[in-house]
């Protein structure tokens, strides 16, 4: 394909300029310049509620929610309920796309069940399992006492809390990383499976050699998407315990929230922000980078 | 004879184990949904009732959900539309001039936190007297829908064989127009996996509206979180209303799954 003669109007030369500019400003207007505003409050400690004039802190903001003990722990369980989650998600949603991986009556209905979860919206799916969590009326607890086992307090204690809302979110997007992952599988080539077969290798050891490695890239791919998405879980913590019960389900994002908007201390909110946007970024990064080398 | 059906019984049950845990949680909710609260707090747990439809009625009538059913439809539809009209063109240049940059800057868009731009919208849209407007919320809504917009509708135009807008432009249509009356037309399955999705994820968007709506543009997804916060749960009626304002994403989902599985599986998830 040799590029086209340069001709025609002003618009036509500029296209490939004026097409995307009402995008690109919009994105610049709505998301560039208020996540820099962020940053500048930062570095301030405006407190909405005070009815002070924003005066400019430096880094005083920073001393002050590093060394925030609520601060440093909610950045533990952003980490922690991700890393649960997804991981969790990950295993679950190969199982599942290895075992539909073939031609079967009902295929199309069940992709159409597994995609029901992830477009329900995360709010009224949260307030569903907190009945399922109800620690007297809940199907939870039936469940258990059915089984043998004691009750549980679920999203109603500490030690729990997080596992519980972590269910929740597989529940959820485990049959998206098996839908990801099951294109990709279907997308792979029969030939070295034939071969493989023909010099007698096992189910298992086709898996490890021939599966997995090309099933790789789709796999990080979702995986990091993901687990962006997971460090921002927001919906369901909020509508579920709030964070609670203390702060023992807060992550980085309900913090931010409560910050922003409960207490207005709009300086030290900025600074969680920064954080959550940086961790964001990274991650952000490093999927830009593996498409590179990847060429996807 | 024997064994392969065997094979097939055990594949079946492992298929039902999948899709049973998928479903379950949304089954129970529609079937509380039918249930008087007095079924709904029994122990053990009921399997059978008698199904009522008073928790519609009193979620309907009584709490106006209507209204906010209005208020989602509006702001979804509008972010929708605005963001067609800019992503198209912007889209379309993606694949054509090859704007890798300009694609990352898209797919950044999309990953960023809410949160780290809701704050200053808050600040900015008080100062503007914008707070609980169609206006705020629309423009908020768009940095979802536009992102995942252009990055299925980029990669849908890069199927478009180049040779469409040739011929045309042969002809001595502008490039413009060739966009227009050439590519646009036969994009329809990608605008409708795009649209499609991006309404869902607008319709479920919860946080933008918590903070950026009260009374007058109050969304779904606020009027069932306040439903609970407010005195004692009833659940009957929360389980109605959260049957009520997944239908519409789910009802889309079932038409459109084939745009659905294919724009998900494209990468391009969750506003």
């Amino acid at each position: 394909m040799e590029p086209k003669k340069i001709r025609g109007s002003f618009l036509e030369r500029n296209l490939h300029i004026i097409f995307p500019m009402p995008a690109v400003i919009f994105v610049v207007v709505m998301m560039f310049f208020p996540v820099l505003y962020t940053f500048f409050l930062s570095f301030t400690n405006w407190n909405l509620t005070s009815g002070m004039p924003l005066s400019i802190v430096m880094l005083r903001s920073y001393q002050r929610i590093l060394r925030e003990p609520r601060f440093l722990a909610a950045l533990g369980r952003t980490f922690s309920f991700t890393a649960l989650a997804v991981s969790v998600e990950t295993i679950l949603g190969m199982i599942i796309a290895l075992i539909l991986n073939r031609e079967f009556k009902g295929k199309g209905l069940t992709k159409l069940i597994m995609l029901l979860p992830l477009v329900s919206t995360p709010v009224a799916i949260g307030i569903a399992w907190n009945l399922f969590y109800d620690p007297t009326i809940g199907l939870a607890n039936f469940v258990l006492t059915r089984l043998g086992l004691p009750k549980q307090a679920w999203t109603g204690s500490s030690s729990t809390v997080i596992p519980s809302l972590a269910l929740v979110d597989i529940w959820q997007w485990t049959p998206m990383i098996a839908l990801i992952l099951l294109s990709g599988l279907a997308s792979l080539s029969n030939e070295p499976y034939e071969s493989a077969r023909v010099d007698g290798a096992t189910e298992w050891q086709i898996f490890w050699r021939i599966t997995l490695p090309m099933v790789t890239p789709t796999l990080l791919t979702a995986l990091i998407l993901r687990s962006i998405d997971a460090l921002k879980t927001f919906d369901i913590i909020y509508a579920m315990t709030g964070g609670g019960p203390g702060y023992s389900s807060e992550t980085l994002n309900i913090m931010a929230f409560k910050y922003s908007f409960e207490y207005f201390r709009m300086g030290q909110a900025s600074v969680i922000l920064v954080f959550l946007f940086l961790l964001v970024l990274i991650m952000s990064l490093l999927i830009v980078r593996m498409r590179k080398s990847l060429e996807l | 004879m024997r064994i392969s059906w065997i094979k097939k019984g055990l594949f079946f049950v492992l298929v039902l184990a999948i899709v049973i845990p998928v479903l379950f949680p949304l089954l129970w909710m529609l079937a509380s949904s039918f249930k008087t609260q007095v079924d709904i707090v029994a122990w053990p747990p009921r399997l059978v009732f008698t199904p009522t439809l008073q928790n519609y009625e009193r979620v309907f009538r009584e709490q106006n959900f209507l209204k906010y059913f209005i208020n989602s439809s509006i702001v979804g539809i509008s972010a929708v539309a605005f963001s067609l009209i800019m992503g198209l063109p912007a889209a379309y240049s993606i694949a054509r001039f090859k704007q890798k940059r300009l694609s990352i800057f898209i797919l950044v868009a999309r990953l960023m936190p809410g949160i780290s731009f809701l704050m200053p919208w808050y600040i900015i849209f008080s100062r503007l007297k914008l707070m609980d407007s169609y206006v705020a919320l629309i423009l908020s809504h768009m940095l979802i829908t536009l992102p995942i917009i252009v990055w299925i509708m980029s990669s849908y135009f890069e199927t478009i064989p180049i040779e469409m807008e040739e011929s045309a432009m042969v002809d001595g249509a502008t490039r413009q127009r060739a966009f227009l009356s050439v590519v646009l037309p036969i994009a329809g399955p990608g605008i409708v996996t795009s649209v499609t999705l991006s309404f869902i994820f607008s319709w479920n968007n919860f946080m933008f509206s918590q903070v950026l709506s009260m009374e007058k543009t109050k969304t779904l997804p606020i009027a069932i979180y306040n439903f609970v916060s407010y005195a004692e749960v009833d659940w009957g009626a929360v389980m109605a209303a959260a049957v009520a304002i997944m239908a519409p994403a789910i009802i889309l989902t079932m038409i459109f799954q084939k745009y659905v599985v294919k724009g998900l599986t494209m990468g391009a998830v969750k506003g």
